[in-house]
């Protein structure tokens, strides 16, 4: 299954490097997005928890912009299919997960990058800063993948993309904005202990749902 | 997967909401055999074949697959199965070659099949070109190399002749020829030269529905 399920992200990856469907309007969208905040918000200073929310509102949408193209372009093209009668139902959401998982890792970090240059923000404590970024990372493709299967197949999908998103991440923006408000100011493990624990649980719990799950959503 | 295979199918129904597209479908094909699914527009042809292959689950009834009389779990249809239709896309983005290697890779299979089926569909000078530069003739080519690419024990092609030329028409019947000694093929078509290639029918508009025996 793993090996079918890597052959899957390499497949994804490669044709990723040759459309650009994902990378080319995500970019844009961070790049517009960091700089009308740096325009707005001019000279002033702004506070951690600020900066907090205003990050995962930009990791957020444009995650939620990029990662349903791994089923949206495979149902749009009628590639679907092909997956359907080479794989089976498991190594597709696995294939799929660390496809994304890897798409959002690169998105988030171009986002972090330029939000730090541009804003001049200052981490206190960089080392727990990465760790909630890579779990509310994992927390976020895990979430957006199993959507993305489920809106493929329906009609307006740019619209339902964020709807249906948007309640089922909102525990694991909340813990995640906390626990980046606190390392931000450089609070130590004990401080977000709690925050951790529930982005752990909660992507523990997504990723379960999706494997036994999303076979009654691949197969009509 | 050498073994006999057998599909059947127990009062097969089909219904897309209230609409009922057939009903009552009986059959039995064995390994060795031609069967060729016939019926107007509409009478589910394409959506028997999606049905047979698992693509499709039906409302009522049950079809199943058998190797040497021990019943094929569903969700390992897909490894017997080669497949080809006109709803079916590969990747434009990828050569016919990629295509069929990235195939191979999913399935866990090695490489060493992908020129041999590339030459057999006669796309093995043109292997290197991107499928979006690729002729709708040429692109059928690809997708009966990728259904015979694993070697299946079941063929099921949904008008498989359609965009193709003279030769082209030429190796469908080829594969079926080759196919039908030993294993399954499966044409929904309503082409008298595909249902040619068929040694009986399943007539979806035949109301005193169907029971066929391949042989």
């Amino acid at each position: 299954m793993f090996k079918q399920a890597w052959a899957i992200c390499k497949k994804d990856l490669n044709s990723e490097i040759r459309t650009r469907y994902a990378v080319n309007s995500l970019l844009m969208f961070i790049i517009v997005v960091i700089s009308v905040i740096r325009f707005s918000l001019g000279e002033e200073k702004i506070t951690s928890e600020m900066n907090a929310g205003l990050l995962w509102i930009i990791i957020f949408f444009s995650t939620s912009n990029g990662l349903s193209r791994v089923f949206v372009s495979e149902e749009e093209r009628g590639t679907s299919l092909v997956l359907k009668l080479t794989a089976c139902s498991q190594s597709v959401i696995l294939g799929k997960l660390i496809f994304n998982t890897i798409l959002t890792f690169i998105i988030n970090f171009l986002i972090i990058f330029l939000y730090i240059i541009i804003t001049g923000l200052e981490i206190k404590n960089t080392g727990l800063f990465s760790l909630i970024v890579t779990l509310g990372n994992l927390g976020l493709s895990s979430v957006l993948t199993i959507i993305a299967a489920l809106i493929s197949k329906a009609n307006s999908k740019a619209t339902l993309y964020p709807v249906l998103a948007f309640p089922l991440l909102l525990p694991l923006l909340l813990a995640a904005i906390s626990a980046t408000t606190l390392t931000i100011d450089g609070a130590p493990f004990g401080s977000i202990s709690g925050e951790v624990q529930m982005i752990v649980s909660f992507t523990i719990v997504v990723v379960t749902a999706s494997f036994l799950l999303f076979e009654f959503v691949w197969n009509d | 997967m050498s073994g006999e295979f057998k599909i059947k199918a127990v009062n097969l129904t089909r219904k897309f909401d209230r609409r009922t597209i057939f009903e009552n479908v009986n059959f039995e094909i064995n390994s060795g055999s031609a069967i060729a699914i016939t019926g107007k527009n509409g009478s589910g042809k394409s959506t028997l074949i999606k049905i047979i292959s698992n693509l499709l689950s039906q409302s009522s009834g049950s079809i199943d697959l058998y190797e040497n009389n021990n019943k094929v779990k569903r969700e390992n249809i897909f490894r017997y199965i080669g497949f080809v239709s006109p709803y079916l896309n590969l990747y434009d983005e990828f050569s016919g070659f990629e295509n069929l290697k990235l195939i191979s890779n999913i399935r866990g299979e090695g490489h060493n099949n992908i020129d041999l089926v590339l030459q057999k569909v006669g796309l093995y000078q043109r292997r290197n070109d991107l499928l979006k530069i690729y002729s709708s003739g040429m692109k059928q080519r690809l997708k009966i190399a990728f259904a015979i690419l694993h070697n299946p024990q079941i063929l099921l092609m949904d008008e498989p002749t359609s965009n193709l030329d003279h030769d082209g028409v030429s190796i469908v019947d080829n594969i079926t020829d080759e196919y039908k000694i030993n294993k399954i093929v499966i044409i929904a078509t309503n082409d008298e030269h595909e249902r040619s290639l068929c040694s009986s029918d399943i007539n979806l508009n035949d109301s005193s529905n169907q029971k066929i025996n391949g042989e």
